[in-house]
């Protein structure tokens, strides 16, 4: 087991890791997620002795790692595929940490079995590529079958099958009660291997639960209903019909409504009482990966934007449009489904904080107060149609600024 | 200590509420490998193993024999063929590839420590063993038996070659203490410099500036004295020359650049001082910086 008290990391101003409580437990696979920078690696360094935190404890059964009686027999570690001498063969790099930990040569090879790296392990490692870096990675962390198993990013450059290998091992070692701690930035990758979740963003929690709470969380079931485009004023007559019945509607960009809160079956029978014709009647699942972005998207630290060529650019011809920005390139909230509620909390825990870790969260990002699990279904009192009803239209959004600043710039230049 | 592997029960009991979540009560793992306590010759035959595996020190000390016998072997023709040695020690002559040969073995020192730096592979040494220490000390010590063993082969060779060659030379049959000097002191004195690289590659931490600061350190003093012509400063130029390392390996040979300053096994002791502090602040750097 994984313990974190008050776990804080400073490299001279720049805070990495604030104030990080969190507990991770045997037998199941905890998925460590949140965006570049948020100090994922900076927290798994500190797990294993190697950088000192600035205040608060990290400690393995109980013993901070660098005081654990035969810590590489307890905990293995895939740190960085690239942290081996590039001009020892990959034999010779297990054999020397075989030897450090006490452990026969004999599982060495074994362990170059399990990863399948035989063929090439009298190769130097300087040739080899990301994925095989990452299985003689893995292989380094096998090596001394440890009950505490820590993963930075264990999949970046596999091949599908290495990804799928990874997955099922992740779940392999976790079932034989094994304790798996599996940091990531990719929420599908966790939503398929973890059971449960810590989310950190610029270094201070932002959710610690399982999975299936996640998912029953931020994965909001809607249907999407249309009605024909020609007649706008079906639109409104199903909209009340639905509100009437219970039903929350919410607008959506392209003329769709998205409608929480009724079954399928019963909007069409509502629409076929009102005498309002479908076009489409479809159900809905807002992705992990939306709830997760939307929950992070205050917590980026490294965000792209749109290329503007600025200084390349010709002077477009008078009363020309601008190009319209790609969808999704360079908008910070492209991804994210209008927020739950006006004002609100972007991310509802499903339950009050409790225990040992659920201090830490409850400000900032939780939200105590909030009892339903699920924001669409149940809304609090306040007209969520008031949210930005499509996210491009967030005042955030950069794009229709842009053209403008180019303009000034190429007048500058002439 | 080494059946520490279940330290869970208590675990359960600090935090109830998990037992009903995903996973249930887990039974913990147990190893079916052994668990054996480890201890330095551990960490020896680990770094032995790195220290033969990477081509840069078949390279480093195959480049350091060359130098040493092949320099060796030159001047010891040079001075047959022109002729007199005037009763000085034929031992003498293996002072000259030993001045360029040592930077090899500086450059091995250097990489052995800053090399896993530059690669990350100082992290994996670290997590699997974390006590910093222990890492520290097989480095050291594998490396110093290494360069001691090759350097006391390589001098005591070109030595014996020297001393046969140069029998009608006119040279001086050196005494037992003078072979012991030239071959055993010397060898421990360069394995000391090397040691210090070492040192200074883990304070460093970077191949190439520990490099560069083991070379100026080697060379600097010299240099500096050649341009310290103003008379103010006449004994600090002296110093510098006297304690100088070109000129402190010369006391081995009897062959020094001025007739006071250290003597004898004195240059042995000044190595072995500088090297143990610099190992003291090395130890104390890695307990407590960041790897």
């Amino acid at each position: 087991m994984i313990e974190a008290v008050g776990l804080t990391k400073r490299y001279g101003d720049k805070t990495a890791v604030y104030n990080l409580s969190f507990q991770v437990r045997p037998g199941a696979v905890t998925g460590f997620l949140g965006p570049n920078g948020s100090g994922k690696s900076t927290t798994m360094r500190m797990i294993l002795g190697l950088d000192n935190p600035t205040s608060g404890t990290v400690t393995i059964g109980g013993y901070p790692y660098r005081k654990l009686p035969n810590a590489p027999r307890q905990v293995g570690a895939l740190l960085d595929a690239k942290a081996v001498h590039g001009g020892r063969a990959a034999r010779n790099h297990l054999l020397s940490l075989a030897q450090l930990s006490g452990i026969p040569a004999r599982r060495v090879d074994e362990v170059l079995g399990v990863v399948g790296l035989q063929e090439v392990a009298r190769k130097r490692s300087k040739g080899f590529s990301l994925g095989m870096g990452q299985r003689l990675g893995i292989a380094a962390a096998l090596l001394g079958d440890p009950q505490v198993l820590l993963f930075d990013e264990p999949v970046n450059g596999l091949d599908p099958e290495g990804i799928l290998w990874v997955r099922n091992l992740m779940k392999a070692l976790a079932a034989e009660g094994r304790t798996v701690f599996v940091s990531s930035h990719l929420m599908s990758e966790m939503a398929l291997t973890a059971d449960h979740l810590i989310v950190i963003g610029r270094g201070q929690l932002l959710a610690d639960m399982s999975v299936t709470d996640f998912i029953s969380a931020n994965s909001a079931d809607f249907a999407r209903v249309r009605t024909p485009d020609t007649e706008p004023q079906l639109r409104e007559k199903l909209s009340s019909a639905l509100t009437e019945a219970g039903g929350h509607v919410l607008p959506e960009q392209d003329g769709a409504l998205r409608v929480t809160g009724l079954p399928l079956p019963r909007i069409s029978d509502l629409a076929y009482e009102a005498g309002v014709r479908l076009w489409e009647l479809s159900p809905h699942q807002a992705s992990l990966e939306e709830a997760y972005m939307r929950m992070t998207q205050g917590a980026v630290d490294y965000r792209s934007t749109i290329d503007q060529k600025a200084s390349l650019q010709q002077q477009p011809p008078p009363g020309a449009q601008p190009p319209m920005p790609v969808p999704g390139q360079g908008q910070p909230g492209w991804y994210a489904p209008p927020p739950p509620q006006q004002g609100g909390q972007p991310f509802a825990m499903p339950t009050p904080p409790s225990g040992p870790y659920g201090g830490a969260p409850a400000g900032a990002y939780g939200a105590p107060g909030a009892g339903a699990p699920n924001p669409y279904a149940a809304p609090q009192g306040q007209p969520p149609v008031a949210a930005p009803p499509v996210p491009a239209a967030e005042p955030s959004q950069p794009a229709p600024a842009a053209p403008a600043a180019d303009l000034t710039k190429s007048e500058d230049a002439r | 200590m080494s059946t520490h592997q279940p330290p869970m029960p208590q675990a359960p009991a600090a935090a109830p509420e998990w037992q009903a979540a995903p996973g249930g009560p887990y039974p913990g793992y147990n190893s079916p490998i052994p668990v054996v306590r480890t201890h330095l010759g551990h960490a020896l035959a680990s770094e032995w193993t790195k220290i033969r595996s990477v081509r840069s020190t078949m390279w480093t000390l195959g480049v350091f024999i060359l130098l040493v016998v092949g320099i060796g072997l030159l001047a010891g023709f040079a001075v047959s063929g022109s002729g007199d040695l005037s009763g000085q020690s034929p031992l003498t002559l293996g002072f000259f590839g030993l001045l360029i040969g040592m930077m090899c073995i500086i450059t091995l020192g250097v990489l052995t420590t800053a090399s896993e730096y530059g690669t990350g592979m100082i992290r994996t040494t670290m997590t699997a063993c974390p006590s910093r220490g222990r890492v520290l000390a097989a480095k050291s010590i594998v490396f110093f038996v290494i360069a001691f063993v090759v350097t006391l082969v390589t001098v005591s060779f070109v030595a014996m070659v020297h001393a046969s060659m140069l029998k009608g030379h006119g040279a001086s049959t050196p005494s037992g203490g003078e072979w012991l000097k030239a071959t055993v002191g010397i060898s421990l004195y360069i394995a000391l410099l090397g040691l210090l690289s070492l040192l200074v590659g883990s304070i460093i931490r970077h191949s190439a500036g520990a490099i560069t600061i083991m070379i100026g350190a080697v060379l600097a003093p010299l240099v500096i004295a050649l341009f310290m012509n103003a008379s103010s400063l006449e004994k600090v130029q002296k110093a510098l020359l006297e304690y100088s390392i070109p000129s402190q390996m010369g006391v081995f040979y009897d062959n020094t650049l001025s007739s006071s300053g250290p003597t004898g096994w004195d240059p042995l002791w000044i190595i072995l001082g500088v090297t143990a502090a610099a190992y003291a602040g090395a130890y104390a750097l890695l307990q407590s910086r960041d790897v």
